[in-house]
């Protein structure tokens, strides 16, 4: 076990090396010349020209990626061309706020999505169902710039309950992670639905009703159990997108995350910038991963890594 | 079985059909039987009679709808069908329990072979975990599987077919019950682990004195197992007779028919075949013909057969037939 994380550990360098070579070579090929931004619309071609030389631009651009991947295998990210903070500090200032978000809106989607999805499989086209079928359908189709201002509109304006934007308290965490998690919760409660469906009319769920096991057994440990697995990949896979994916959040909420961040260093061509928040982007999503088919392992005792 | 034991289960008058989009499925229409403490009754038909409905209606392991049960099903004075959900969990696994005919898929993968069973002990029993465990071992012992205490702690994937199908019966036979309803329990599996899992449930079956209704379409099995043996056609009961009389003198032309399906090592039939099947197939149960179900196929069909459905004739205690030509 122990062998096989080791494995994929060391298999995620080749990964983050091949995300690293694309994106380099895709952000320079994006109009626009970061010097030219940086420098401002009144530069003088002289003024253009240093900046360049400064950020090593005027080098081939073999030259550039090379330099880039000693620099990266020494865990240096460069200097941020906007803020002239080196990258790495940048992002470390905010992945806490990511993941706090991505983290919270996961649970609450868990948390609601699962036992909404257990209630309408065991009572297929019941009221309650129905009621959950309704609720996932808004929740998948509204969008999220649009939920984030009415939640503000309703508990920040309105009533005065919490805080409309920025961070602090955990007050300030419960409308960015309700947005974010709405489609998630919904995904969550139509796959689980499905999947139980699936696994209540499998032949050991008959043979465990025969036994004169209680229907809550039934359904906790003999059906979910084996509706889990695909319930985890989802949650895996929304997870990662979460943890990377939160952009128009974390704009209406004014929250200081990674999603911001990355958009705030494309307006402004802050090359370093982008590839360091997209090379972590990719190491979180194939930790994710990795974490992912561990608990597979652990739910399923088909499944073995040696 | 004489008439002074009481049956232990009494059926009567029971239909099962299931409202599907296409219409009315009448998988079991209008049966009876008995089946009395400790013997073993066979239950035999093509596939699609309704044996399998039979076996899950008096479970009431069907669900309701699409399924629709009727009549009475009497065990032990009680009318099954009349329970409420909590009484009828107090019977199933205790009382009657169930042998399915897939042990790939009856067990369930995620969890251990010994929790399986250990669940349905402690489900009934009032036992602790150690001792439902222990008990569980116990019973894979029984059921002859080597290295039981191993064995208990694994996952139903690392079990050959005969073994699953070893520990599904120890699970069956887990808390005692008074009757197995065992459907097509050695169907899956080849023909020399058949002949072991039978031998098991003979075994069994006198050291338990439990009751079996063995359903199946190997009139081979039911031949060495059964005492009494009721045939089935397209939902109906056709002839019911005790074990020899039906091999000596089948009465109904179908049951002829599925005697006459049995190979028989260096005899051949009057066209130079081994094996005589019956013409024609199984109607649809959407589309029943008018009268006797088994006139389109049947080689001594008359008019009358094409009209009227035929009565159930008795001739005797254990004996009856649904049909015109012994009316
Ligand atoms: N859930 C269901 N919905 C609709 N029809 C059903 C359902 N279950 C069974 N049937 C129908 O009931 C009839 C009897 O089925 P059953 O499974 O009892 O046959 P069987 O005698 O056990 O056959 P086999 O030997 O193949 O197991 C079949 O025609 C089948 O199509
Ligand atoms: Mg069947």
């Amino acid at each position: 076990m122990l062998h096989y994380v080791a494995k994929r550990l060391l298999f995620t360098i080749p990964v983050l090396i091949g995300i690293s070579l694309l994106l380099f070579f895709m952000l320079r090929m994006l109009p626009g010349d970061p010097a030219q931004v940086l420098a401002g619309q009144m530069a003088t071609p002289e003024e253009i020209q240093t900046i360049r030389q400064q950020l090593g631009l005027d080098r081939p651009i073999h030259i550039q990626y090379a330099s880039f991947l000693g620099r990266l295998a020494r865990l240096d990210l460069g200097l941020s061309a906007r803020t002239q903070n080196p990258v790495i500090q940048e992002i470390w200032a905010r992945l806490p706020n990511t993941i706090l978000l991505a983290m919270t809106a996961i649970s609450l989607a868990c948390l609601f999505g699962i036992p909404a999805g257990i209630l309408s499989a065991v009572r297929p086209y019941s009221w309650i169902d129905y009621i959950v079928t309704i609720a996932a359908l808004f929740g998948i189709s509204m969008p999220v710039f649009w939920l984030g201002l009415m939640l503000v509109v309703v508990f920040s304006v309105i009533l005065k309950w919490l805080p409309a934007g920025g961070t602090g308290g955990w007050q300030h965490v419960i409308l960015p992670s309700i947005t974010l998690a709405s489609f998630v919760v919904a995904f969550i409660a139509r796959m689980t639905r499905a999947t139980m469906l699936e696994a209540l009319s499998q032949d050991y769920t008959t043979t465990a009703r025969s036994k004169g096991l209680t229907e809550k057994t039934i359904i906790i440990k003999h059906a979910l159990r084996n509706a889990l697995i695909p319930i985890i990949t989802v949650v895996g896979l929304q997870f990662g997108l979460l943890l990377g994916g939160a952009v128009l959040t974390e704009t209406v909420f004014a929250w200081p995350g990674l999603g911001r961040l990355i958009v705030d260093s494309i307006l402004a061509r802050d090359y370093s910038m982008i590839q360091g928040t997209i090379l972590i982007f990719g190491l979180l999503y194939t930790l994710v991963n990795l974490a992912v088919d561990l608990i597979y392992a652990f739910v399923d005792p088909r499944i073995r890594y040696d | 079985m004489s008439s002074q034991t009481k049956p232990l289960l009494s059926i009567t008058d029971l239909k099962t059909c299931f409202h599907t989009l296409d219409g009315v499925v009448n998988a079991v229409d209008d049966i009876q039987f008995d089946v009395y403490p400790g013997e073993t009754l066979g239950l035999v038909g093509e596939s699609g009679c309704g044996k399998s409905v039979t076996a899950l209606s008096v479970l009431r392991l069907l669900r309701c709808p699409p399924a629709e049960i009727t009549g009475k099903i009497c065990f032990e004075n009680r009318n099954l069908l009349e329970l409420n959900s909590e009484e009828m969990r107090n019977i199933r696994g205790k009382d009657i329990s169930m042998i399915f005919q897939e042990p790939m898929t009856s067990l369930n993968p995620v969890l251990t072979i010994g929790e399986q069973i250990a669940e349905a002990a402690r489900n009934h029993k009032r036992m602790t975990r150690q001792e439902a465990w222990r008990w569980a071992v116990e019973m894979l012992r029984m059921v002859q599987i080597p290295g039981p205490n191993t064995r208990a702690r694994d996952y139903p994937h690392r079990l050959s077919g005969g073994m699953r199908q070893r520990a599904v019966i120890a699970m069956a036979l887990s808390c005692n019950p008074k009757l197995i309803m065992a459907d097509e329990p050695t169907t899956a599996l080849d023909v020399t682990i058949q002949a072991q899992i039978m031998n098991l449930m003979v075994h069994l079956k006198e050291e338990f004195k439990t009751a079996i209704v063995l359903i199946t379409h190997n009139l081979g099995i039911i031949a060495e197992m059964a005492s009494r043996v009721i045939v089935m056609y397209a939902g109906k009961i056709v002839e019911e007779a005790p074990i020899q009389e039906l091999f000596k003198d089948p009465r109904h032309p179908y049951t002829k028919g599925l005697l006459g399906s049995i190979p028989v090592i260096g005899r051949k039939d009057k066209t130079g075949r081994y094996l005589q099947e019956i013409p024609g197939i199984v109607p649809s149960p959407l589309d029943m013909p008018v009268g006797c179900r088994f006139n389109p196929r049947c080689p001594k069909v008359m008019d009358r057969c094409k009209k009227e459905e035929p009565p159930m004739v008795r001739q005797g205690e254990h004996r009856r037939v649904l049909c015109w030509l012994e009316a």
